[in-house]
């Protein structure tokens, strides 16, 4: 890359951009910096939308609730999604274009179609209480509470754990668990002094990503769960159309937004500056050609 | 897997990628017993898979369903469901093959424009190496960090003072926003490849920036690009969570007609819209596979 670029150069690639920055800047960071300023100067300047936020008993119950539920998914997603995304790594390449293929499928498939199959199987005389009933257990109910919004959200947020792992797993030399097996360590050993210290980077990605996105998520909350149990999400939702408290929602919104941003940035130290956005983008890495370089490979 | 052996390797992907994620050393026998993968890592790996693919298989069957309501399992068959999915209603909110159609219009649209700006932003960013030029990047990345419900609420307040609710403009502009990320990350991939040296060769050849660009750039990273125009589409196609706030009865597209078929009033066209995305969402991924495949296969056959 030669960097002694003309001054000229250097504008028309600013003139690149100005389309681009210019959408961004109507269509999000107004309509962001307004909700913040309304929820700042309304009805007088004052920090009583955000006061009220901590101490009208609602939102600190839902954020929490919000806060817990993503971390089980989280947990979930990263206790089964570890060893796939490890085995994905091990295999030959037909089969893990297969593995691959599995991941991206309902990862590209509506994610609405998914949640509507999750309702089939979680709701009142669904699938799961028809097989609980086989085995005797007639009061086995999942919709409308937390446990079920849990389960169907981990199985939502599977790929985008499974797809920074893979890539991180992908990187790891092999070599050097062999040569600790042949220095007479055990491989239970060999794992936890070489394999996982250098796929944490990875990991940590992984876990920051899924826990911001099911912060924030929407649709398996309102489809699979209840009002009684809302999200975070929910209840923003419900503040800016139902109750049209703009002011109130504003600051709810911004509270998520910089929880969220402050997440990200803070998983950005661990892995080098891009690395959380990229692994958000993860989603972008996928694509077909990638899946082709498996076949290829 | 010899291929990769024998095909040239970057000394950085050497130093990165030893041999282990390509595969085995040609020649070299998996002799170590310790190096297979245990029995019970399979059987993970096999549930995890059905866990992914369970939820999928559900709505299928349900779409041949006699019945009225979403239980499983589906009794008789018919193909009642597509026949309401394929019939127009005049009442717009309840069109599933009207809003079908204002889907794919929204989408196509956006994949036009977060494509066009997209692939701009990222040629303008693959130059400017400094603060600024990071920060815009960081900036242009924000409609993929930002809870898309937050990013809704807001657009839904500005949209009503602006009047662009339930239009198809306000869907487009919004839609295209998410996306641009997207484009903007793939075409940044396929830009780190792109070996700058062809563009000095053009033009000691004596080629003008704009024929460089034309006949040298764009042929190289027309993949990311199209890479990026299909997750663009796809985006927008799937986009729920801002659809659902700035929809109107006049205007609104599929993903929020299935939506309100759950929660507001239940339709079991809904599970034959679903199987109907499942497949098509499932074509448009494995269809630049399948090109790909037969393109080597010609290749291979000349």
């Amino acid at each position: 890359m030669t960097n002694g670029k003309p001054a000229r150069t250097s504008q028309a690639n600013w003139l690149f951009l100005v389309p681009a920055l210019a959408l961004l800047a109507v269509i999000l960071l107004i309509p962001l910096f307004v909700s913040f300023w309304l929820s700042i100067s309304s009805p007088t300047f004052t920090l009583d939308n955000y006061i009220s936020l901590f101490t009208d008993g609602i939102t600190m119950t839902v954020l929490l609730r919000t806060a817990y539920t993503a971390l089980i998914v989280t947990v979930v997603a990263f206790v089964i999604g570890y060893p796939y995304a490890y085995v994905m790594t091990r295999v030959g390449p037909g089969m893990r274009g297969l593995l691959l293929t599995i991941v991206l499928i309902p990862f590209w498939t509506s994610s609405l179609a998914r949640n509507f199959g999750w309702l089939i199987i979680l709701q009142d005389g669904g699938v799961l209480q028809q097989i609980a009933a086989f085995f005797g257990i007639d009061d086995f109910v999942l919709y409308g509470t937390t446990p079920g919004v849990i389960v169907a959200m981990s199985q939502v947020m599977l790929p985008f754990m499974v797809l920074p792992l893979f890539s991180a797993l992908g990187g790891i030399d092999r070599r050097l668990l062999l040569a600790a097996q042949g220095l007479g360590s055990s491989p239970v050993k060999a794992f936890w002094k070489i394999y996982w210290p250098l796929s944490r980077a990875g990991v940590v990605s992984g876990l920051i990503l899924v826990y911001t996105l099911s912060l924030g998520f929407y649709v398996t909350p309102a489809l699979v769960g209840s009002r009684q149990q809302s999200q975070i999400s929910q209840l923003l939702g419900q503040r800016m159309t139902e109750l049209l408290d703009f002011a109130g929602g504003g600051a709810l919104g911004t509270l998520i937004l910089v929880i969220t941003l402050l997440l990200v940035a803070w998983a950005n130290r661990f892995g080098g500056s891009y690395t959380a956005l990229g692994a958000v983008a993860g989603r972008a890495s996928p694509t077909p050609a990638i899946i082709e370089g498996a076949r290829e490979r | 897997m010899t291929q990769t052996m024998t095909t040239p390797v970057e000394p950085e992907d050497a130093l990165t990628q030893p041999f282990p994620a390509v595969g085995r050393r040609p020649g070299v026998k998996r002799r170590n017993k310790n190096d297979r993968i245990p029995l019970w890592l399979s059987v993970i790996a096999v549930v995890v898979a059905v866990y992914f693919v369970i939820p999928t298989l559900f709505v299928i069957p349900m779409s041949f369903s006699e019945a009225r309501t979403f239980v499983f399992p589906p009794v008789g068959f018919t193909l009642d469901l597509y026949r309401d999915f394929f019939t127009p209603s005049p009442n717009a909110s309840t069109s599933w093959i009207g809003s079908l159609g204002n889907s794919v219009l929204v989408a196509l649209l956006t994949t036009i424009v977060a494509t066009t700006l997209g692939t701009a932003a990222a040629l303008g960013l693959d130059r400017l190496t400094g603060r600024l030029g990071g920060f815009a990047r960081t900036l242009l990345m924000l409609p993929l960090v930002a809870p898309s419900i937050v990013i809704a609420v807001d657009v839904y307040m500005m949209f009503l003072q602006w009047r662009l609710v339930g239009t198809l403009q306000g869907y487009v502009l919004a839609h295209s926003v998410i996306a641009l990320p997207f484009v903007l990350v793939s075409v940044t991939a396929a830009l780190s490849s792109f070996d700058r040296g062809l563009l000095r060769a053009a033009a000691a050849l004596g080629a003008s920036p704009t024929r460089a660009f034309i006949t040298v750039t764009m042929p190289l990273i027309s993949r990311g690009i199209l890479t990026g125009a299909i997750f663009a589409f796809v985006t927008s196609f799937d986009e729920v969570v801002v659809a659902l706030f700035i929809r109107s009865p006049q205007f609104q597209t599929l993903p929020v007609l299935m939506y309100n078929s759950v929660t507001a009033e239940i339709d079991p066209t809904l599970s034959a819209a679903s199987s109907l995305i499942v497949v098509v969402v499932t074509m448009v991924f494995l269809l630049p596979q399948i090109f790909g495949f037969v393109r080597r296969h010609r290749k291979a056959k000349k």
